[in-house]
């Protein structure tokens, strides 16, 4: 089909075989030669050395932690599942939860003022996340810890009026509430910005669509407006509450026994601090493993309705971010599927 | 108020032709601007009940302004629109229109569709869910009613069997269509086209333009913005120019379209035709 559709554009047939190119030129294959030519691809020599050299690093990494006794395995096994290393493990979780679900909900509100048309809100909004990002967590931490010695005791009352509660500060603030008041606000001030982002990410002919049919606001916001912001807030989202995991580690400068804490506790008194640390570490990574695929089922949840091509099968797309063992290969369709971030 | 008796000053090349007008929509003195400019300088438009007005006009000239204005999806600066009697995001009290609440706009809103150029179905859901997603909480019908009824009007603009596909798997020609049918789903007394076709590849201009046919034929009262000359000679009972923030021609099509006064309309049909 091909041939004859190109002698029909040619003006006069050519036979490949009679052609000899004029010049000195090596001599032209015939085109059935070149439809039957094999296709090689370029070789990438270059991926394969870079390819190499990981390798034996890994391999060397492996091999020091397997016989460099100081790591002391056993003794990280000993205390991997303790009761003080797990009684830090739940405030570590506790504390995460608690301020991820606050400080969401306080983000979004955040966000709804930014996005608000009432100026007053809109610089308040504006002022609350410059002022949060711009403090380090540990000093807030800090901040709010040592409140007592700034306000003694708070009141509950009229503006500039009358006092109906008043509460010692220093009985008030312990530990973990500095913590998860210090945190709630550093995890609003940033979420806010990620729910921001989601929310200007949907076209704005959703909701004049959805109030031409008489939707209501509220109805809006939850049914139309947020699943499709869904897709942009939650990989950003995984990043802050992964972040938020090991932040939460920063409790142990004011006594908080979580699982850092507890760790150095133990530590402080057999001396063990690298296993100690070792213990703590792998929890974090367990934890982060998890929370990691769960995001991948959120995120594949929300992505109903983006038709892309090929399946996204959890275990196919562990697959192929380890291209040491999972398929070679990787077409394009497979590299934009590939990352569970 | 649908029986006052209007003897108007014929504005801006009768629209009104007479007598009694018992129009549908009513707009009056609508202005709007975007900053320094404007968009809509003085529109009187009346729209009788079951006919279809075609909305032509220059890009920039107003037109989806003014149909946005027409369910409040834009504020008027001047001017009030009125749909069946009452006045669209606003009540009259002692002398002064106040805006309406959400919940009242939300009601006045119901029963006026539109549909855009862009479609603008909710990608995230099915298309059935598409189209019972604001019947059932606005109209109070149970999924049930609604899904039945959104079967039926799948069927009528010729998507039987789609109502489980997502909007990307279907063609533009078959989103806008399954977006009369959403909008048809609210049983408006009204509907709003703002340039349905224009984001359509040509060949599927005509499966949506004949869909708009039915529906004009079945006693629809349309509003249309388009550039489809052959849509508005065919199925229009009124054809309207617009250029500038005004109405400068109004008429059936055959005084606006083949005898055209205005020397600017002249040269907008002798470039579109």
């Amino acid at each position: 089909m091909t041939d004859s559709h190109i002698t029909s554009i040619e003006t006069k047939p050519i036979d490949p075989k009679i052609v000899e190119p004029s010049s000195g030129t090596v001599s032209r294959p015939s085109d059935e030669e070149l439809l039957a030519a094999k296709l090689v691809p370029l070789r990438r020599p270059g991926q394969w050395v870079s390819a190499l050299v990981l390798l034996v690093l890994f391999a060397m990494l492996v091999h020091t932690l397997v016989t460099n006794s100081r790591f002391q395995w056993n003794v990280v096994g000993e205390y991997f599942l303790q009761g003080s290393i797990l009684n830090g493990l739940e405030l570590t979780l506790w504390l995460t939860a608690s301020v991820m679900a606050s400080g969401y909900a306080l983000g979004i509100g955040v966000a709804a003022m930014r996005l608000s048309a009432n100026p007053v809100l809109r610089s308040l909004s504006f002022g609350f996340v410059w002022l949060i990002r711009s403090v380090p967590p540990l000093v807030q931490l800090l901040f709010w810890y040592e409140l007592a010695s700034l306000y003694p005791q708070l009141s509950l009352g009229i503006p500039f009026g009358r006092e109906f509660v008043t509460v010692r500060t220093a009985h008030l603030f312990s530990g973990v509430l500095a913590a998860y008041v210090g945190l709630t606000l550093d995890i609003a001030a940033f979420s806010s910005e990620i729910v921001r982002g989601g929310i200007l990410s949907v076209a704005p002919g959703q909701s004049e669509a959805a109030q031409a049919l008489g939707l209501g606001g509220g109805r809006i916001f939850r049914r139309i407006v947020l699943p499709q912001a869904m897709p942009a807030i939650i990989p950003a989202s995984g990043n802050l509450l992964i972040g938020l995991l090991k932040a939460t580690s920063i409790v142990s400068v004011i006594a908080v026994q979580d699982l850092l804490y507890s760790s150095q506790l133990i530590y402080n008194q057999n001396f063990q601090v690298i296993p100690l640390l070792l213990v703590a570490t792998l929890w974090y990574i367990v934890l982060t493993t998890l929370l990691s695929i769960g995001q991948y089922f959120i995120e594949r949840h929300y992505a109903r309705g983006n038709n892309r091509p090929g399946g996204h099968g959890f275990w196919q797309v562990v697959g192929l971010n380890l291209p040491l063992f999972g398929r070679s290969g990787v077409g394009p369709a497979g590299r934009e599927l590939a990352g569970l971030s | 108020m649908s029986k006052a008796v209007i003897n108007e000053s014929v504005i801006n090349g009768a629209v009104t032709t007479g007598a009694v007008t018992t129009g549908l929509v009513r707009v009056r003195g609508l202005r709007k601007s975007f900053g320094p400019q404007l968009v809509l300088d003085g529109i009187d438009l009346d729209v009788r009940e079951g006919e279809v007005t075609v909305v032509l006009g220059p890009s920039g000239s107003g037109k989806s302004t003014l149909l946005r204005s027409i369910n409040h999806l834009e504020r008027p600066d001047a001017g009030f629109v009125e749909v069946g009697g009452e006045i669209i995001g606003y009540r009259h009290h002692r002398g002064r229109l106040h805006e309406l609440g959400a919940r009242e706009i939300t009601r006045q809103r119901a029963g006026i569709g539109m549909v855009f150029q862009q479609f603008n179905l909710f990608p995230h859901l099915t298309v059935l869910e598409n189209l019972i997603e604001a019947p059932v909480p606005v109209r109070g019908l149970s999924r049930k009613q609604a899904s039945e009824q959104a079967l039926g009007l799948l069927a009528r603009v010729g998507l039987a069997g789609r109502e489980g596909a997502y909007p990307r798997q279907l063609s533009g020609g078959q989103q806008q269509r399954v977006a009369i049918a959403r909008a048809l789903a609210m049983e408006p007394r009204l509907l709003l086209f703002d340039e349905p076709t224009s984001a359509l590849d040509p060949e599927l201009v005509g499966e949506v333009l004949a869909v708009m046919r039915d529906l004009a034929l079945s006693g629809m009262t349309m509003i249309v913005v388009t550039h489809e000359i052959g849509f508005a000679r065919e199925v229009a009972d009124t054809v309207v120019f617009l250029d500038g923030g005004r109405i400068i021609e109004a008429g059936p099509p055959s005084e606006v379209l083949d005898a055209p006064r205005h020397d600017r309309a002249k040269a907008f049909l002798a470039a579109v035709l």
